[in-house]
Parts: structure tokens; C-alpha cells; sequence
């Protein structure tokens, strides 16, 4: 009965990581999080908290916001996972991190990435007004320097993108 | 329980088999003949708890994608919410916002974007967490909860499901597939009140009410509590004193009945004493909110539970 199931204690998975199609041997203890940074080498996802409370090591899987340290790695074949440094390079991304810039939203950085990420996706969803912007970054926590700045950024970035 | 810092989350700290099964059928036939296997769909309780080691299982089984736990439907009669539905598509549901606004409002003050991205109704309901805040506006609605399983389904009262914290009567074999709703003719007003550290973060007390009035007095309401006894509570004694009073009357009665009906702890969010006095003044605020809104919806002409 088992053996009809391919995927027991080693897995190849497939998925799409920023538009290319990538294939990685995960174990089924593994989160993303433990993948994109060992095995992948993508060091834009952070480690913060570890159980999704901090929004550090926010990608989008399919498009949507998840924090990766909760996500098992076996459970993304199939999907397209885009992290930050990907992110960085579109035109929206360096809106982004300009007005971030501009408006000293960064103190160590370490939440950065994650900020940037999710800021991405409720842009390019179509999210158009601050509050639902704030309420959308309610999973981001900054422990260096607070939120003023980020909004400010926010409020730039909305009046730079269509 | 182990501080945030006191253990490395960084990886899960154990081995298991891990399964993702095609459908409904094949995950059953899976959960059947593992001992010891888990369900898991966001992973956003259960991840958290396998690297505390709180949980040790052999095997999970991933229904997170299975089609047949994935809908949400109506027949006019009933709404139906597969498991498997992450809360974040219940936020957008046009359906739900439309005829289960309570449903609505909850959900979406539910974790964060990431975690409603993840987070299943189902999960919400299987981890029978007393704090579960999916679970009080359910009770409201008098939800069915169809079980399935390799002896054939069956329907349980969300009322009748949790047995104390964690616990359900969820048997080795079984899964949840969906919720029922049952659609009322009747309009309601609704009320969601919870006081907790963040809005986002699990409730010290949580308040659900649905409600209606003729002429200023209570005609009939529903009023359910979460993380105030073992498991999510309905209020019955409390809401059949109250029907029939003036809402000045009721809402103080409800106040001095509640504390009654709940039997908080002691834990790292709160006390028992002050959950108690909370509860009180959070179920008097919830009616009135609720008659508010009823006053508010009552001249509209819209299909809502």
C-alpha cells in the first residue's frame, strides 16, 4: 500500500523558484526556509522567529504572502515560490526599496526582505489604500525603530505606482 | 511551555514520513494504516508544534491540496465550506461576505496575511484550541461538521465536537470535510468582541453574538464564547433568559448570567479572575454592537444568516 505513494522519507520536489524550474532532494522534516537558504543559497529569506509570528522569511507562494519557516519543503513541489532578491531586481521592487531608502524605513535590516516582500504583494494585488496596507504588514514586526518610517515609505510607494 | 528563544526554531527537530495523497479517498486509506499519522493543511499550528517536539508523529498526510476539501457552495439552504479552505479565501468569498458576515469579520482579524494564506478553517477547527476564533461565530450559526471516513460519513454539531483543549470526537479514521451552515430566513445582527494582546494575537476572551429584535425587544439570540473554558462555549441558559427582555435588561442579565456558563484558567495570556470580569463586560458591549448592526441591516433586503 505504501510503496504506491512516491514521496516517503526522501523527495525530489520540482518547483518554479522565480520563474526557473528547480529540482532539489528535500527531507520531509524540512520547511522552505531550511531549502531556499541551505540548500538553494537564496540568503534574502531570513530566519527570524521561527514559528510565524515575524514575517522575516515572507515569500510568495503562488503570488500569496506565506511565512516560509511553516511551510514543509515537500509540500511546494509544483508550486513557484518568488523570494525577495528576485523581488529586488522588478520595476515595483525598486520603487520599493528607493522609497525605503528615502524615507530611512530600514534600521538593521534584518526584517527588510520580509517588509519588501509583502509591501510587493499587496501592490501588485491592487491594494490601493494605507489602511488596507497596514493592515496587510500587520504580520511584518520591526524591532529596531517602529513603523512611521515604513508608512511614510507606503504612502510614497502608492503615490509612485499607478 | 518553552520560551520563544529557549528553543533553535529554526528546523524541526525530528523525522517523519510525509505523504501528499490525491485524493480524499487515498488520504483515508493512508490515515487507516499508519499508527500515529497526523493531518496536516496549513501546517501553521502543526509545524509550530512539531519543533517544540510537542507533537511526535510517524506521518503526516498533506490534504492541503485535495479538491474535494477545497469549495465553498451554496444550495440556498446551506452554505457549505470545505476543510481544507485557507482563511484568506474565506476573507475574499463573496458568498461568505454576503450571507455569514460574522464569519467574515472573525476571519479576517485572524493571524496575519501570511498566516491566512496558510491557515485552514479546517485546521482551526481540528486543533480544537479553546481560543480557536474561527470557532464562536460558528457555534452562532449552529454549524454541522460532515466527517469523513473509510466507514462511510457523518455529521456532528460543531456544539458536540470539542471534548476539552486539543480533544474532539474525531476518531482514529476519520477527517473533516467540510461545514455546514444552515441558512436562516431570518436577518441577524452580528457581534465579534476579543480582547487579546495584539488583534492578532490568540484571544483572552472572545464574544460572538447573533441577534434579533422586534420593538426593542430580544426576539431571539445566539451568543457564543471562546478561551473561557476547555473548550469554545455556546451560551444556552444565558440566551434563554435574556429572550423576551428589553435590550437594556439583557444586555445587563447577560452580563451577570455569563460567568456561569464559562470556566476560565489560569495560563500564560490571562487569569481566571480577569477573564471572568471580562467576559462579563465584553458580552454586555457584544449585544449591544449586535442590536446595533441589526437596527443597521434590518431595512436592507439581503440573504444573510
Amino acid at each position: 500500500m505504501r510503496d504506491f505513494f512516491k514521496w516517503v522519507t526522501k523527495m525530489k520536489i520540482k518547483f518554479k523558484l522565480n520563474g526557473v524550474v528547480t529540482e532539489v532532494e528535500v527531507e520531509p522534516h524540512e520547511t522552505l526556509l531550511n531549502v531556499l537558504r541551505d540548500k538553494l543559497k537564496v540568503k534574502s529569506v531570513k530566519y527570524g522567529c521561527g514559528v510565524g509570528e515575524c514575517g522575516s522569511c515572507t515569500v510568495l507562494l503562488n503570488g500569496k504572502p506565506v511565512t516560509s519557516c511553516l511551510v514543509l519543503a515537500a509540500k511546494v513541489d509544483g508550486y513557484e515560490v518568488v523570494t525577495p532578491d528576485y523581488i529586488a531586481q522588478t520595476h515595483v521592487g525598486k520603487i520599493i526599496i528607493d522609497a525605503m531608502l528615502e524615507e530611512g524605513a530600514i534600521q538593521c535590516g534584518y526584517c527588510t526582505p520580509g517588509f519588501l516582500t509583502t509591501i510587493y504583494a499587496a501592490i501588485t494585488k491592487g491594494i490601493r489604500n494605507i489602511e488596507d496596507v497596514k493592515r496587510a504588514l500587520i504580520g511584518n514586526i520591526c524591532r529596531c525603530t517602529g513603523y512611521i518610517n515604513v508608512l511614510k515609505a507606503v504612502k510614497k510607494i502608492l503615490s509612485e505606482t499607478k | 511551555m518553552l520560551a520563544i528563544n529557549s528553543v533553535n526554531t529554526y528546523r524541526i527537530p525530528q523525522k517523519f514520513e510525509y505523504y501528499k495523497p490525491r485524493d480524499l479517498r487515498e488520504a483515508l486509506e493512508l490515515l487507516n494504516s499508519i499508527e500515529d499519522a497526523k493531518i496536516v493543511a496549513g501546517g501553521t499550528d502543526l509545524v509550530v508544534d512539531l519543533k517544540y517536539r510537542r507533537v511526535v508523529p510517524k506521518a503526516l498526510i498533506d490534504v492541503s491540496e485535495l479538491s474535494e476539501l477545497r469549495f465553498i457552495r451554496t444550495d440556498g439552504n446551506y452554505i457549505e465550506i470545505g476543510s481544507a479552505v485557507t482563511m484568506q479565501e474565506l476573507v475574499e468569498s463573496e458568498i461568505v461576505k454576503k450571507s455569514l458576515p460574522l464569519l467574515a469579520e472573525v476571519v479576517e482579524s485572524i493571524g496575519s496575511w501570511q498566516i491566512r494564506n496558510l491557515a485552514t478553517i479546517g485546521g482551526n477547527i481540528c486543533n480544537a484550541s479553546p481560543a480557536a476564533d474561527s470557532v464562536p461565530p460558528l457555534l452562532t450559526y449552529d454549524a454541522e461538521l460532515e466527517l469523513a471516513s473509510l466507514n462511510g460519513p457523518r455529521t456532528v454539531s460543531i456544539e458536540k465536537f470539542f471534548t476539552g483543549p486539543k480533544k474532539t470526537v474525531l476518531e482514529r479514521g476519520e477527517i473533516l470535510r467540510s461545514i455546514k451552515i444552515p441558512l436562516s430566513q431570518q436577518k441577524f445582527g452580528w457581534s465579534y468582541v476579543k480582547i487579546g494582546r495584539t488583534s492578532f494575537d490568540l484571544a483572552k476572551v472572545s464574544v460572538a453574538v447573533l441577534l434579533r429584535a422586534e420593538d426593542g425587544i430580544v426576539s431571539e439570540v445566539r451568543i457564543a464564547l471562546g478561551s473561557v473554558a476547555p473548550t469554545p462555549v455556546r451560551a444556552r441558559t444565558t440566551e434563554k433568559s435574556i429572550t423576551g427582555m428589553s435590550l437594556e435588561r439583557a444586555a445587563v442579565r447577560a452580563s451577570e448570567l455569563i460567568v456561569s456558563e464559562i470556566a476560565p484558567i489560569d495560563d500564560v495570556r490571562s487569569t481566571a479572575w480577569y477573564r471572568s470580569r471580562v467576559a462579563k463586560i465584553l458580552v454586555r458591549d457584544a449585544i449591544w454592537k449586535a442590536y446595533e448592526r441589526f437596527l443597521q441591516v434590518g431595512d436592507k433586503n439581503e440573504d444573510q444568516v
